[in-house]
């Protein structure tokens, strides 16, 4: 009430306490915070786009590589991403009825809508570990060529992308992945993949039905499919035999993609992350009366302000990584 | 604490009864955008695809400019700058506004100059 009488006494204008804006301090705060997040995410997506614009031609397609939903074999771009977005905005809608509720100072309200934010947090940051998970093991395995280019593998009847254990056959090889313990200077290597590239090679070979799909984007805007003889020249060229996606090198295309995938979706999912743990620590306070005690519940409204933004920059993860 | 709602939304068009009302109304509009941007998604309606506009595809055209309908009823409805004072929407909104279409415009014209040169000059990418 002091600022209140404050702003009408031009007198006082100079002593502090104004609020010209009608925001506390700590809603200016989180306000300012917020801008400056904005801009470090706008960072991130805008250097996703230069790196796109910079290798569009061969830049990988995201319902070719985001295709799976959990307990659900086949192909289905697209579903997954929408229901975890689905499921964020929900979380939203009940932090802003949990505001609500704390404007009216119902408290087991405000308690019940926290802890739904809560589970839908829960929820988005399982499901973002989940799509990791799938996108570090990967499904099918590619080869890289020498000039880093990867080369997948189709087959030449449905066009559908085909796993190299489905035409592969290991051969009997006595090379064991090399464990620091065992050399005299401590250094070791990653785990082996399954096949060598000559294992491929072969299995190519033996297949009339298999041709090697490149990274180019042809005018229909689909990747291109090479016949059977560049098939067969293109793999020639081969160094490495890639499963899954690390931050050095992916099946799905272009090495940037897989490193814009971990550090984007893993910063929002950093930021969902601590929004949880911050809510938690709301959500106990409510429930002590701590607010009760204030009269005012302007500290979940502040949180409220942190989860909409996660909500708000999802958003355009979403559009920019999953649908453009 | 200001606890007056702006109730009205779509430029008044809607108007809602209460704020919890209005709070599901708008999760009801978010819901039916990202059913469009999905089933936008998976279909890819040739037309869409093939028509090109300022060096993008129509189809992305459409999911940025729903993209940032979602993000204008985030932002004003969920994170209350609707109720805001005008100086403080002002300043958090065109701030943002201006430094990322800049930085946006800067850098993609910068990506595409890139592309060009790789493309049409004496490098080659795979070999």
């Amino acid at each position: 009430m002091e600022t209140a009488v404050a702003n009408h006494q031009p007198a006082k204008v100079w002593g502090g306490g104004n609020e010209p804006l009608n925001a506390s301090y700590g809603k200016m705060m989180m306000w300012f915070f917020i801008l400056s997040d904005a801009l470090t995410f706008s960072a991130f997506l805008v250097s996703y786009g230069f790196s796109r614009f910079k290798f569009i031609e061969i830049w990988p397609i995201a319902d070719q590589v985001f295709t799976h939903v959990p307990f659900f074999h086949g192909n289905y771009p697209m579903y997954y991403v929408a229901f975890m977005t689905f499921i964020l905005i929900m979380s939203s809608v009940t932090m802003v009825l949990a505001v609500d509720a704390g404007h009216h100072l119902r408290k087991s309200k405000v308690a019940l809508y926290m802890l739904l934010t809560i589970v839908g947090g829960a929820i988005f940051v399982g499901s973002q570990a989940w799509e990791w998970a799938t996108f570090i093991k990967g499904e099918y395995g590619a080869v890289e060529t020498k000039g880093g280019r990867i080369l997948q593998f189709v087959d030449a009847e449905t066009g559908h992308q085909i796993a190299l254990h489905d035409f592969v056959t290991a051969a009997e090889t006595d090379r064991t992945q090399h464990l620091n313990k065992n050399g005299v200077w401590f250094v070791d290597e990653d785990a082996l993949p399954s096949y060598t590239v000559a294992d491929v090679q072969a299995g190519l070979a033996a297949h009339e039905n298999v041709l090697v799909r490149t990274e180019t984007i042809n005018e229909a805007g689909a990747k291109t499919i090479l016949d059977r003889n560049a098939s067969i020249e293109a793999l020639a060229g081969g160094l490495h035999v890639v499963e899954g996606a690390n931050l050095i090198r992916n099946e799905y295309g272009h090495r940037l993609f897989a490193d814009f995938f971990f550090f984007i979706t893993g910063f929002h999912g950093f930021h969902v992350f601590s929004g949880v743990v911050i809510n938690v620590i709301i959500f106990f306070n409510v429930l002590l009366g701590t607010y009760e005690k204030r009269k005012h519940y302007e500290m979940v409204e502040k949180v409220g302000l942190y989860w909409h933004f996660v909500d708000l920059v999802w958003v355009f993860v979403f559009t920019f990584f999953y649908l453009v | 604490m200001a606890h007056e709602h702006k109730l009205s939304i779509f430029r008044g068009a809607v108007t809602f009864k209460n704020n919890v009302q209005k709070i599901w109304g708008v999760l009801i509009f978010l819901s039916l955008i990202t059913a469009v941007e999905v089933a936008l998604g998976i279909t890819k309606p040739e037309f869409l695809v093939k028509t090109p506009l300022l060096g993008m595809r129509l189809l992305n055209w459409i999911f940025i400019g729903l993209t940032l309908v979602k993000a204008y009823y985030i932002a004003w409805d969920f994170m209350h700058l609707r109720d805001e004072k005008t100086g403080l929407r002002r300043s958090v909104v065109w701030t943002a506004v201006f430094l990322i279409a800049y930085l946006t415009t800067l850098l993609l014209i910068e990506g595409n100059y890139v592309y060009e040169t790789y493309a049409n000059g004496f490098i080659k990418w795979n070999f």
